[in-house]
């Protein structure tokens, strides 16, 4: 958003001084005018060809043209063989001239329509024209459009902003826009290819790689060795950061399992209840930030990247009264018999899966990513997308007030009493029943919660929480039951696991292995890897 | 375990087992009810309302409502109003089977618009051979399939994916040179990923550029599979990926490659299972650009389309509901069966199906399908790419309306196979051995 | 209570032999007015009918299956769909082998799906399934197989209550997945189908589908006669203690291990055997029969009829399932999970016994109160009072 909202101002900028200093209008067609005509035709091969001319036409206008293409704001009249540039706020210009346009706008005004290949070529050209923009984050983003494109006939133009250019991560993108250039074109001299290789092999990433691996057989000898000794350092340099990689989505797949199941292992220690619904809570939880999402893009759409801070609250307490009620009308009854338990929360799954989807609709929802959660940055030779970073983030602070909950609070100091011996609890005054409908709420809120963010991530479908239900149990039972630091090590274990697994066995048999392998180890530790000890837990 | 029940054991009881009895004489009485007489002619229903397919299926059954009411409000057939009779077969597969044998012998219906899984109609099959009956099967499937009493109105792999490959590889499609075949493990991608891959072969692309991924029903972590669809993207050669994904796991797909900035104009993405109702749960803008192969968009400058869409939206009460392909199949399906019972002057099954092959019907894009004797009907093919409001704008079409093809040419199994049950009433005649294939 | 009666009368309480009794009715009835009875009367039982009641009927054996682990042992298995679906495959198997070059590519050896993913030759694990022989053999083998060797691991490491249960679901859940990948040979997610004969009959002749339809009832009487005989006999009584008591009737010197896996492995291969007549009469096998959802319905009709009675589990099966074919047509479709999810809400709250085991009791109140009012003796304890 950021990113357009600049380009947009300085659009406005440059059309306003364009229009203040009366760009001298060249009043004859020429090789400009000739190729705005390209844009009327609604040809794709026809745009290609005007999009080079535009380019190769100098003419000022050509930056603004192209960029009100990119954001499809380019319009055209086949009748009439016109083109305009449509501004932010609407008014429409003549792209000829770049004054409002004359008259009442053409009937049959349409939108220049964009393929793949002429969006990337778009980028390429508005790459080229902007490498000397004021605004550094937009010469990055030419800069690295030019490393993608290797547009020979850019090389001028990047040699002379890289003269011009005084920022570090600027001057390090056109140096490297400038070598992938070097490297790749006929005429330049051995030396200079080696040199630019170096540049190169610092950058060292995936798409460094692709541009060795495209370098055209013919190369002098000495060039083919240092590209060749530049690739093996690539990728001995990429297999460590692949490991990286992997911890990196198994902590993320971790934390996903954790939050799904945190709130599970709450209840299950505390009252040995099997939650089946637990899932729909979860649900509950992402139809809860639907709401709240849709309700702030149709009242007030400024505060849309706030609307999860909004959702949070909600959905913890919509899915923990909910969770609540469970309880006090159907769990309560069911104390002591935790199968039938489990066929009764069962049931409410069911029910509460159909209620949601004939209130809602069978279909997905669609959940927005805050502008915060979007998108991804380096990290070494790593990407990190913001959404999984934050869910991360988000379950450790998740985590470490719910043991300070237990730890510091009279209601954790209960409920753990509760949890090692329900009778003695009981004996010293703790009223168990109310222990029970809050520690249920509790998971349950979690729940929402965990709903919260994995509406970031996933579907917001009814069958939502039958995704993870299977998962969380396995966490749960893995882990330990009563003790939080089993489930959070069981779920980031497994999460782990299965995505060293997944390079070599693929995403289905990592799971099964995954599910084997619990099947085994309860065999080994039939209470879980953190195995509480006190009496209550005999089920 | 503290509540203990008791065990019957030593407690005879007649009486227990007489109300059970009884209870099972009401079954039976109630279950065996003759049908109401016959004033209007049926119409069944056979989608999933509710597990896991209802995402995709409760469209369709409203569809087949929808164009059920249009035909009443013009008089019905054959003087006769037409009745819908919805049953949930739960995204169950055996229920598909009991569902559809209570539609045809129970209920009596003249024929059954349902089914979207391969293995929904593969489970009903033999209930309809058996009964008699006609299915009319509106998804993009597989092929390497023709019976006698199904009709296939979705499109066959000649009708999405090849033409979409083609356009791929086409200067304007971007001059694809490396492949990603990625689908979910299932018939509809196994076998559609095997077409592709012989077809890319024989059009030169080397083993090595083909990279093919399976993943299970409702994949949500898809971190490593997008990682690795980058790497293997950036070998140097202009990539796409080809995605058979299936419904409910593609949200997260989309979110990934969004959030790991594979942009439409570095991988694009041309997928087969991905359309407007799919995209309504996500926020389009970073999927820009990547591509989707129908034989429908909403989208599409129509008249008879436009049209369509209005009656629809009013119908639903939802004038944000959107169109799909499946739904127009389903559309041209209902019409093709109205005009050959209009042509046969009967519903009876043995007549529709002999009247069905040759009709024609307008589809919602312009032009006129066709039903072929293969049962399989003519469709334009359009290549869509996703715009930032959730619809595709069309950036590619077929010249003409393309004929589906049951047996692909391009597996050694079935290229020797031909369907025709007009002249050789065969669903499976081997051209090289002048025989109908199977013996039923 | 009266241990000195003989011990068939034991075996065959007036509840057994009603049960059986009505059990051969219905298997010779429903045929009868399928075949004989002409279809214009309002008596004739239609096809869709007889192999609707086939497949109740194997729903039953499967619940009965669960109800001998359940109600007299205690063990909740939330994946026993897992054994259903082994025996359905290998009966699945079968039926595919018969095809024959009736398939839609005319191989005379490699069904249909192999040809279509370019598979050379029969993998191993599809040899001799063109013997029925060894077919049924392994519809006994293979569940039972699994069961004995999840069981001996799981019963000797001391794997109780809801922790066996979540592992039943994760063995359940991980064949799911296994049997859903197209490489493992047996048919992805569109499983096995489109079968033609079974020991040289039609499958789908109006003459097979009733005797499929009576050979499952025979099962049922069979498997229910096996279950009696365990439960009624001195080793249905530790059994019971195991339930009740484990730790005690370890104490006790009985070797709880054995006793488990005998009978989940029993129970397994029953379920298996309800699979293998479940396949050719609803005509597919599909890994969707390993979900653990289904799992758990099956445990529902158990809880439903009424746990622990054996005949209580073939009931519930018969009302859940025919619930569910009503509910799943007509105006009702869209609200029929509500149903779903009421009736096991109300049946853990409001009948926890289930219908038999309810009626039972009111039975047992009933008589005592009657002794009572008769002899003027105060009344039993209450067999109840085990609670």
């Amino acid at each position: 958003m950021r990113a357009l909202y600049d380009r947009i101002t300085a659009l406005v900028f440059a059309l306003g001084l364009l229009i203040a200093v009366a760009v001298p209008v060249p009043s004859a067609a020429g090789p400009y005018e000739d190729a705005l005509a390209g844009f009327t035709t609604d040809d794709f091969a026809d745009t290609f060809d005007a999009i080079d001319a535009v380019v190769a036409s100098g003419n000022p206008l050509a930056t603004p043209v192209l960029e009100a293409l990119q954001d499809s704001r380019l319009q055209f009249s086949a009748a009439e063989k016109k083109v305009f540039i449509k501004t932010k706020d609407a008014a429409l210009l003549d792209a000829a001239t770049g004054q409002p346009a004359a008259g009442p706008p053409p009937a049959d005004l349409e939108n220049v329509r964009l393929n793949n290949r002429l969006r990337g070529a778009l980028n390429g050209a508005i790459g080229a024209l902007t490498l000397m923009a004021p605004d550094p984050a937009r010469r990055l983003s030419a800069a690295q459009s030019v490393f993608r494109t290797r547009d020979a006939t850019v090389l001028p133009a990047v040699e002379k902003a890289l003269e011009a250019e005084t920022n570090a991560r600027v001057k390090k993108a056109l140096n490297e826009a400038r070598a992938a250039i070097i490297v790749l074109a006929e005429d330049s001299s051995a030396d200079d290819k080696i040199a630019a290789i170096a540049v190169i092999r610092e950058r060292s990433d995936q798409e460094s790689l692709a541009l060795m691996a495209g370098l055209p057989a013919n190369l002098a000898p000495e060039v083919r060795a240092a590209a060749t000794d530049a690739v093996a350092k690539i990728q001995s340099n990429l297999a460590i950061w692949r490991t990286v990689q992997n911890f990196w989505y198994g902590l993320s797949l971790g934390s996903v399992l954790l939050l799904a199941a945190i709130g599970l292992a709450i209840t299950f220690g505390v009252m040995g209840v099997i939650n089946m619904a637990h899932g729909e809570m979860v649900m509950l939880g992402a139809y809860t930030t639907y709401v709240v999402q849709e309700f702030i893009r149709t009242r007030f759409p400024e505060l849309f990247d706030y609307s999860l801070a909004f959702a949070l609250p909600l959905a913890f307490m919509f899915a923990g009264a909910v969770g609540i009620l469970i309880e006090r009308t159907v769990i309560r009854y069911l104390y002591g018999r935790p199968l039938e338990t489990l066929l009764a929360t069962w049931g409410i799954s069911l029910v509460l899966m159909q209620a949601v989807r004939a209130v809602f609709g069978p279909t997905n929802k669609e959940v927005g990513n805050p502008s915060w959660m979007s998108g991804a940055f380096d990290l070494g030779g790593i990407l990190i997308t913001y959404n999984r970073m934050w869910i991360i983030i988000f379950t450790g602070i998740v985590f470490v007030a719910l043991l300070a909950m237990l730890r510091y609070t009279r209601l954790g100091l209960e409920m753990r009493a509760v949890t090692q011996n329900r009778q003695m609890a009981a004996a010293v005054g703790i009223r168990t029943a109310r222990i029970d409908a809050l520690t249920f709420g509790l998971g349950s809120g979690i729940a929402g919660i965990a709903g919260v963010a994995l509406s970031q991530i996933d579907n917001v479908s009814p069958n939502l929480g039958q995704g993870y239900i299977i998962d969380s149990f396995m966490v749960v039972v893995f882990g330990g039951v009563g003790n939080l630091w089993g489930t959070l090590v069981g779920a980031l274990t497994l999460g782990i696991a299965n995505k060293f697994l997944e390079p070599f066995a693929g995403a289905v048999l990592a799971k099964i292995a995954i599910l084997v392998f619990i099947i085994l180890f309860i065999q080994k530790r039939p209470r879980g890897m953190f195995a509480l000890k006190g009496r209550a837990i005999e089920a | 375990m503290l509540n203990i029940v008791k065990s019957a054991a030593q407690r005879p009881n007649v009486r227990g087992w007489l109300s059970a009895a009884a209870g099972l004489a009401v079954v039976a009485t109630v279950a065996a009810s003759p049908a109401a007489a016959q004033e209007t002619i049926k119409v069944g229903v056979l989608h999933s309302l509710s597990g896991t397919m209802a995402i995709s299926e409760t469209t369709l059954k409203d569809t087949v409502l929808f164009m059920i009411d249009e035909q009443n409000k013009k008089g019905g057939v054959l003087g006769k109003k037409l009745e819908a009779v919805v049953v949930d077969p739960a995204s169950n597969w055996p229920l598909f089977a009991e569902k559809a044998r209570e539609l045809i012998s129970k209920e009596k219906v003249q024929v059954v618009f349902g089914c979207w899984t391969s293995v929904s109609r593969k489970s009903v099959l033999p209930v309809f051979k058996e009964l008699n009956s006609i299915l009319f099967y509106p998804v993009q499937y597989e092929g390497e399939e023709s019976e006698r009493n199904v009709f296939y109105t979705g499109a066959a792999p000649n009708q999405q994916a090849i033409p979409a490959v083609d356009y791929l590889m086409s200067k304007e499609g971007g001059s694809v040179k490396r492949w990603v075949l990625a689908g979910t493990d299932y018939v509809y991608p196994r076998t559609t990923n095997r077409i592709l891959e012989a077809y890319l072969k024989s059009k030169g692309v080397a083993e090595a550029d083909i990279m093919i991924n399976y993943t299970p029903f409702g994949h949500s972590d898809w971190q490593t599979i997008v990682s690795d669809i980058k790497k293997f993207g950036s070998a140097g050669k202009k990539t796409a990926v080809v995605s058979t994904i299936n419904g409910d796991a593609n949200v997260p797909f989309y979110k990934e490659l969004g959030n790991q900035g594979i942009k439409a104009t570095d991988i694009p993405v041309v997928a087969f299972s991905v359309g407007e109702e799919e995209l309504a749960g996500l926020d389009t803008k970073p999927l820009l650009g990547h591509l989707a192969a129908w034989n429908y968009f909403q989208s599409i400058k129509d008249k008879g389309n436009a049209e369509f869409i209005k009656k629809w939206q009013a119908f639903t009460k939802n004038p944000k509901r959107t169109t799909n392909d499946p739904m127009e199949a389903t559309v041209i399906g209902f019409n093709m069966w109205v005009k050959a019972v209009e042509k046969a002057k009967t519903t009876d099954a043995d007549k529709v199906i002999a009247a069905l092959p040759g009709i024609e019907a307008p589809n919602l894009t312009g032009g006129i399908s066709k039903m072929l004797p293969n049962h399989h009907i003519t469709k334009p093919v359009f290549v869509g790419e996703i715009r930032a409001d959730g619809q595709f704008d069309v950036v590619w079409k077929t010249k003409g309306l393309v004929p589906g093809d049951a047996w692909t040419d391009f597996l050694p199994g079935s290229k020797d196979l031909d369907a025709d049950w007009v002249d050789l009433k065969c669903g499976n005649y081997n051209k090289v051995t002048k025989k109908c294939g199977g013996a039923s | 209570m009266l241990t000195s009666r003989h011990p068939l009368i034991h075996l065959l309480d007036r509840g057994a032999v009603l049960f059986l009794v009505l059990l051969g009715a219905f298997a010779i009835a429903i045929p009868v007015l399928n075949l004989l009875v002409p279809a214009e009367s309002g008596f004739h039982v239609s096809t869709y009918l007889v192999s609707l009641f086939g497949k109740y009927v194997c729903y039953g054996l499967l619940a009965l299956s669960i109800d001998l682990i359940w109600g007299y042992v205690g063990i909740l298995s939330l994946g026993h769909g897992a054994f259903f679906a082994l025996g359905g495959y290998a009966m699945g198997m079968y039926l595919m082998r018969q095809i024959g070059t009736r398939g839609v590519y005319a191989d005379p050896i490699l069904p249909d799906f192999m040809v279509f993913l370019n598979w050379k030759e029969l993998p191993f694990f599809w040899y001799f399934f063109d013997h029925f022989a060894y077919a049924a053999l392994m519809v006994l083998l293979v569940p039972g197989l699994l069961a004995f060797v999840f069981g001996w691991f799981a019963f000797r490491s001391r794997v109780t209550g809801v922790y066996l249960s979540i592992i039943t679901q994760a063995l359940t859940y991980a064949l799911l997945l296994a049997f859903f990948r197209n490489d493992f040979g047996f048919g992805g997610n569109n499983g096995l189908t489109d079968f033609k004969d079974i020991l040289g009959f039609n499958v789908q002749s109006e003459a097979t589908r009733n005797s499929l339809f009576f050979i499952s009832c025979l099962m049922l009487a069979i498997c229910f006669l096996i279950c009696r005989a365990i439960v009624t006999s001195k080793f249905g009584k530790v059994l019971v203690a195991i339930r009740d008591a484990e730790s005690r009737t370890r104490f006790l010197g009985y070797r709880v291990e054995a006793y488990k896996l005998f009978v989940f492995t029993l129970s397994a291969c029953m379920a298996g055997i309800a699979g293998a007549l479940y396949v050719p009469q609803v005509g597919i096998i599909n890994p969707g029969e390993f979900a653990p959802a289904n799992s758990i319905e099956a445990v529902i009709w158990v809880a439903v009829g009424g746990r622990g009675t054996l005949t209580g589990a073939v009931l519930g099966a018969f009302v859940v399932n025919y619930a569910k074919t009503y509910f799943t047509s007509g105006f009702l479709a869209e609200y029929w999970l509500f149903m779903l999810g009421a009736l096991f809400i109300g049946t853990t709250l409001f009948m926890p016994r289930g219908i038999i085991g309810t009626y039972n009791h009111w039975r047992a109140n009933r008589a005592e109160r009657k002794d009572a009012e008769r002899d003027g003796a105060p009344p039993l304890a209450s067999p109840s009072a085990a609670e």
